[in-house]
């Protein structure tokens, strides 16, 4: 019924979408020359998701932006402001795009700072080439984007997921050759990636020692029955590549089952105070992770200037953020490469001359990476971060031991 | 019901004792309606591609919409579950494109065609369901799409997901490839309303909504309502699969992460806000859809979803049915005062005459009340 | 052998998770005919509340009782203040509704609490009991306890009170409840508020289990609509049924269909609803409304 009185209304609707277009073109901007520079401003891009499932990676950018806030108060890098734009993608890579699309058009960035998420980077990938707009230091420790060649305009900052299983793999085959594996990994490209760096640092003859390999999903309320599953298949050796919360019900559930593996536990969840911490302390003795970012819970640091510096910036600039919170930690490495690249820009800063200097950047100690690791750039190396060290956990705090890893030539 | 839409249809085209009247009306609506086609039309002259972009996304979730209103609105299926014929239009497309280098225009009718056949096949089961329990049915094919997209991943790429290229733009037009997504975008659309409002003003329309209304009398005036109610289901996918088709060539990128179950919960907030017992609604859905959740992080950068759930409510509290519902009202003492309030015949007036409650109760016989 | 019994033991407990937000919302489908998207988050939310006051210095108990009041005037007060006022609301605008409270409540907890994981305390002994080769975590056997007598105290309420009996009066006939002196609307709001309460000690129970976060719910309430699907929405018993044979099955699944393993449990576990669904089209439990034509 209605169909007639659809028709008509039919109208009314394109007449209130050409009221909406009337006040967007009002709002429009003119195109500019350099853009998202003047010779106050310099603006800057991001999307990350402050909503939905995926929203607890939000506060590494939230930490960002507080950062370049304080920058700011200290009057802005070679004089200029920044101005941040972070919109919220909700991990949606559809949103992604129509949101990078407004950075770029609409707000002019300069650049596009570390957008968060695989997919979400994947989906933006080629329209950034294409026009050129630099996409710095991507939040995925993904390895394809180290592509000089084919994507000069994109750059990752974080050691790369699949070169640290591989140091994992390593490390098992120097010291456990009689390890039986399990595997529990996150069902998407994150999980993908260290679970091919993994196999392919074991080698053919070291690939035989997986014994099982269970998934769960992000929608999955607990991985109780896959934890089962591994002890009950009899593995020593525990790699367990899952995000913060998750990590944290691994831990205990094995723990609770009396399942002792050799538990290696990816970068992304090694926070003391966010993971482990949760998770209990007892319980997550003799973890091993690989770590380049310092734990600012560790009490080895408590004098160290760098997290003073960074507990006191925590306290004045996102009080509502979780000091010990290993994203936010991140948050902040990560708007400091990017105030670095924008004072070595100097006054040119076109978007050629971001990823010029973004490309050479040498040996870049900053001051919360743990000693020894450093952010290298070349033109052909476009992977920031190739160095980590083992640490096992004491029951207090991450107890770095062996050799710095350095994994250059293996990000791929 | 049916009797009483067939008698105003007969009413109007038979022109009813005030033949002038009627005409006046007819040109009042088919001005606004050329009107406004002339304006979305002229939009690319004025907008910039990123805003164009945006409208693009627009039409293209209208598309889906109007296949959910069909259903919902129509038919009193309700479904939770359209976001997985959106990723099935999507990833025939992609898969099509990339794989086999078939010329995405062919790729759009093969998503279509491939949703209705599995709209249909979804509907017969789904025959068994009422209400509520279709509803759940519903969500779980909508949960189930991103691991069934990761699982086959050598088709679908997995969750790396599949990138392809923008269409190009044809005929050497003088267009960019926004301007032309734009137009094609908004033909498609166009194409959808006319072909929605011709299957709903007919014999199909009209057995449509006499199942929606008491299936049991539709069943003895000799609907065969299993049979519809298959093909309401199959129609509905079609035109959502077209929209993921378009969805897909829009954004140049389709993965597990864009097809999760939120989706189809937009999907089907789009529809309710739109207003589901109209084809108009679909519009004003859609431009809910794409508009509101980038207002709502102007607001509040810190709680975006807290200012989209305020927005949901604060909609659903001052048009209950939808804005279609609301314009309707609007439009029709508009042309009441136009036409004249005593010269319009009284089965032409049906702007007061319980629209609202007309809504209310096919969207209680969609969730099974 | 071993393996199975193990993963029927954690798929129970599993089960038991999303057996008690089942409840919640078949105890408000059956209340006030409405299906309530927001439970889980108001679950979470609540819970929130308890940890605010177990911070502040409470114990475990006053922070128990002190939460469960909060729902409930959380629960009353919603259904006054936002669902009332559109009583005369088709019923998919108010779906939206609780859609768009589903939204507001997770934003706002992520927005006071931040979205960093935190441990909960639970009311049951940390030390695992060993039963021959199994290993039994009291947390998890509370779940199913608690989730038990939550069904027993259901049952009672609606089939021994006189106030029960009222609001399943008002379910089945407003009109006639109204003329025999029964307050629908209150009934209604009554029935909010014990959905709220038995969501609130749902989360509770589940925090120190999948840890306290603003998304914690999110997947717990998609299993339990699943749950209730399976058992019947219109059946507290069936609800909790459902929960456990929805938590089993999946880890059974998981576990010995190696073709798809658990990169698939969830839509394995999907299918076999909808199969049941085709056989029962009211779930196990259901019973069929009898219309009249």
């Amino acid at each position: 019924m209605g169909t007639r009185r659809s028709l008509v209304t039919l109208s009314l609707a394109f007449l209130l979408l050409v009221l909406t277009v009337g006040l967007i073109a009002a709002g429009g901007v003119a195109l500019a020359d350099e853009p998202g520079v003047t010779a106050s401003e310099v603006k800057i891009g991001n999307t990350a998701p402050y909503s939905g499932p995926a929203s607890a990676y939000g506060t590494i950018l939230k930490t960002s932006a507080a950062y370049f806030k304080m920058i700011n108060d200290r009057r802005g890098v070679n004089g200029r402001k920044i101005v941040f734009i972070s919109y919220d993608d909700g991990y949606s890579p559809p949103r992604t795009v129509e949101m990078t699309r407004k950075l770029v058009e609409q707000d002019h960035v300069l650049l596009d700072f570390a957008p968060l998420g695989t997919p979400c980077n994947s989906a933006i990938w080629s329209y950034m080439n294409r026009y050129k707009v630099p996409q710095l230091f991507v939040l995925t420790g993904a390895s394809k984007w180290g592509d000089p060649k084919d994507h000069p305009w994109t750059m990752g900052w974080q050691p790369t997921y699949s070169s640290e299983a591989a140091t994992y793999a390593k490390y098992i085959l120097e010291k456990m050759p009689q390890a039986k594996i399990g595997i529990l990994y996150q069902n998407d490209d994150y999980g993908k990636d260290y679970v091919n760096g993994f196999r392919r640092g074991l080698g053919d003859k070291g690939r035989k020692l997986i014994v099982m390999e269970q998934t769960y999903e992000t929608t999955d309320p607990t991985i109780d029955s896959q934890i089962v599953n591994l002890k009950n298949i009899g593995a020593n050796v525990f790699f367990d590549v899952t995000t913060p919360k998750f990590a944290s019900q691994a831990i205990r559930k094995a723990y609770e089952i009396g399942w002792h593996p050799v538990h290696f536990l990816n970068n992304v969840s090694a926070s003391v105070g966010s993971v482990l911490k949760p998770a209990g302390l007892e319980a997550s003795k003799g973890l091993v992770t690989a770590l380049y970012e310092k734990d600012v819970t560790d009490p080895r640091w408590e004098g160290d200037p760098g997290v003073k510096e960074y507990l006191a910036f925590m306290k004045k600039y996102y009080p509502q953020g979780d000091a010990t919170d290993g994203f936010n930690v991140t948050g902040y490495l990560e708007a400091q490469t990017m105030v670095y690249v924008l004072k070595r820009a100097g006054k040119n800063l076109s978007r050629a001359n971001i990823m010029k200097v973004a490309a050479n950047i040498h040996d870049l100690r900053l001051p919360l990476l743990l000693p020894g690791v450093r952010i290298h750039t070349t033109p052909t190396d476009f992977y920031p971060i190739e160095q980590r060290q083992l640490a096992r956990f004491d029951g207090q705090r991450w107890e770095l031991f062996g050799k710095v890893y350095d994994v250059s030539g293996m990000s791929r | 019901m049916a009797t009483a839409t067939s008698k105003r249809d007969q009413g109007a085209v038979a022109g009813g004792t005030n033949a002038g009247q009627e005409r006046r009306l007819f040109w009042l609506r088919f001005g606004a309606l050329a009107f406004l086609l002339a304006a979305a039309c002229a939009l690319p002259f004025y907008l910039s591609n990123y805003q164009l972009f945006e409208f693009s996304q627009a039409f293209i979730y209208a598309i889906a919409l109007l296949g959910l209103n069909i259903l919902i609105g129509y038919n009193g299926q309700i479904s939770l579950g359209h976001g997985a014929f959106y990723a099935l239009g999507g990833y025939t497309t992609a898969i099509m494109t990339t794989r086999w280098g078939i010329h995405y225009g062919w790729t759009i009718a093969a998503s279509g065609l491939l949703s209705l056949a599995a709209g249909f096949l979804f509907g017969l089961p789904a025959l068994r369901f009422e209400g509520l329990y279709l509803a759940l049915a519903t969500l779980a094919l909508a949960l189930a799409t991103p691991q069934v997209l990761k699982y086959f991943d050598t088709w679908t790429g997995g969750s790396q997901g599949i990138v392809l290229d923008k269409p190009p733009v044809p005929l050497d037009l003088p267009l960019n490839q926004d301007q032309y997504l734009y137009y094609l975008s908004l033909a498609i659309l166009v194409l959808a309303l006319i072909m929605a409002w011709n299957l709903l003003r007919g014999r199909v329309g009209r057995a449509m909504m006499a199942i929606r209304d008491n299936p049991v009398a539709a069943e003895t005036m000799g609907v065969h309502n299993a049979l519809y109610k298959s093909l309401t289901f199959g129609v509905s996918a079609l035109y959502t699969g077209i929209a993921g088709s378009l969805g897909v060539l829009a954004v140049t990128f389709a993965a597990p992460d864009t097809f999760n179950v939120f989706l189809s919960i937009d999907l089907l907030a789009g529809s309710v806000v739109g207003g589901v017992v109209s084809i108009s609604g679909a519009i004003f859905g859609a431009l809910f859809i794409v508009f509101v959740p980038v207002y709502a992080q102007q607001i509040s950068q810190a709680a975006p979803w807290a200012i989209l759930g305020v927005f949901l409510i604060a909609l659903m509290y001052l048009m209950p049915n939808g804005c279609a519902s609301l314009l309707h009202r609007l439009w029709g003492a508009l042309e009441k005062k136009i036409a004249g309030a005593s010269a319009i015949p009284a089965d032409l007036t049906p702007f007061e005459d319980g629209a609202a409650e007309e809504d209310q109760r096919s969207a209680r016989a969609a969730s099974g009340d | 052998m071993q393996t199975f019994v193990a993963q029927v033991i954690s798929g129970l407990s599993t089960g038991g998770i999303y057996a008690s937000i089942a409840l919640a919302l078949v105890l408000i489908y059956q209340s006030t005919g409405l299906v309530n998207f927001a439970q889980g988050e108001m679950a979470m939310f609540t819970t929130y509340m308890a940890w605010s006051m177990l911070n502040a210095g409470w114990g475990y108990w006053p922070a128990f009782v002190g939460a469960c009041l909060f729902a409930f005037a959380l629960g009353f007060g919603l259904e006054r203040l936002v669902i009332r006022p559109l009583e005369t609301a088709p019923e998919l605008a108010l779906v939206i509704v609780t859609i768009g409270l589903l939204t507001i409540f997770n934003s706002v907890a992520g927005w006071i609490y931040t979205y960093t994981i935190k441990p909960f305390p639970s009311p049951f002994p940390a030390a695992p009991i060993k039963v021959g080769f199994m290993v039994l975590n009291p947390q998890d056997l509370g779940v199913v306890g608690v989730t038990l007598l939550m069904l027993a105290l259901i049952y009672l309420f609606f089939h021994s009170t006189r106030l029960g009996l009222a609001m399943r009066a008002v379910v089945e006939n407003p009109v006639s409840s109204r003329l025999v002196g029964i307050r629908v609307s209150w009934m209604l709001a009554l029935g909010w508020g014990m959905a709220a309460v038995v969501g609130a000690v749902a989360g509770l129970m589940v925090a120190p289990l999948v840890f306290l976060e603003p998304n914690m719910m999110g997947g717990v309430l998609i299993y339990a609509f699943a749950s209730a699907t399976l058992g019947g929405f219109s059946s507290a018993g069936g609800a909790v049924v459902g929960g456990f044979v929805m938590g089993i099955l999946e880890n059974l699944t998981g576990t010995y269909i190696t073709l798809v393993g658990t990169k698939l449990k969830l839509t394995v576990a999907l299918a076999v609803i909808v199969l049941v669904l085709l056989i029962k089209p009211t779930g196990l439990f259901g019973r069929a409304a009898v219309r009249r034509v």
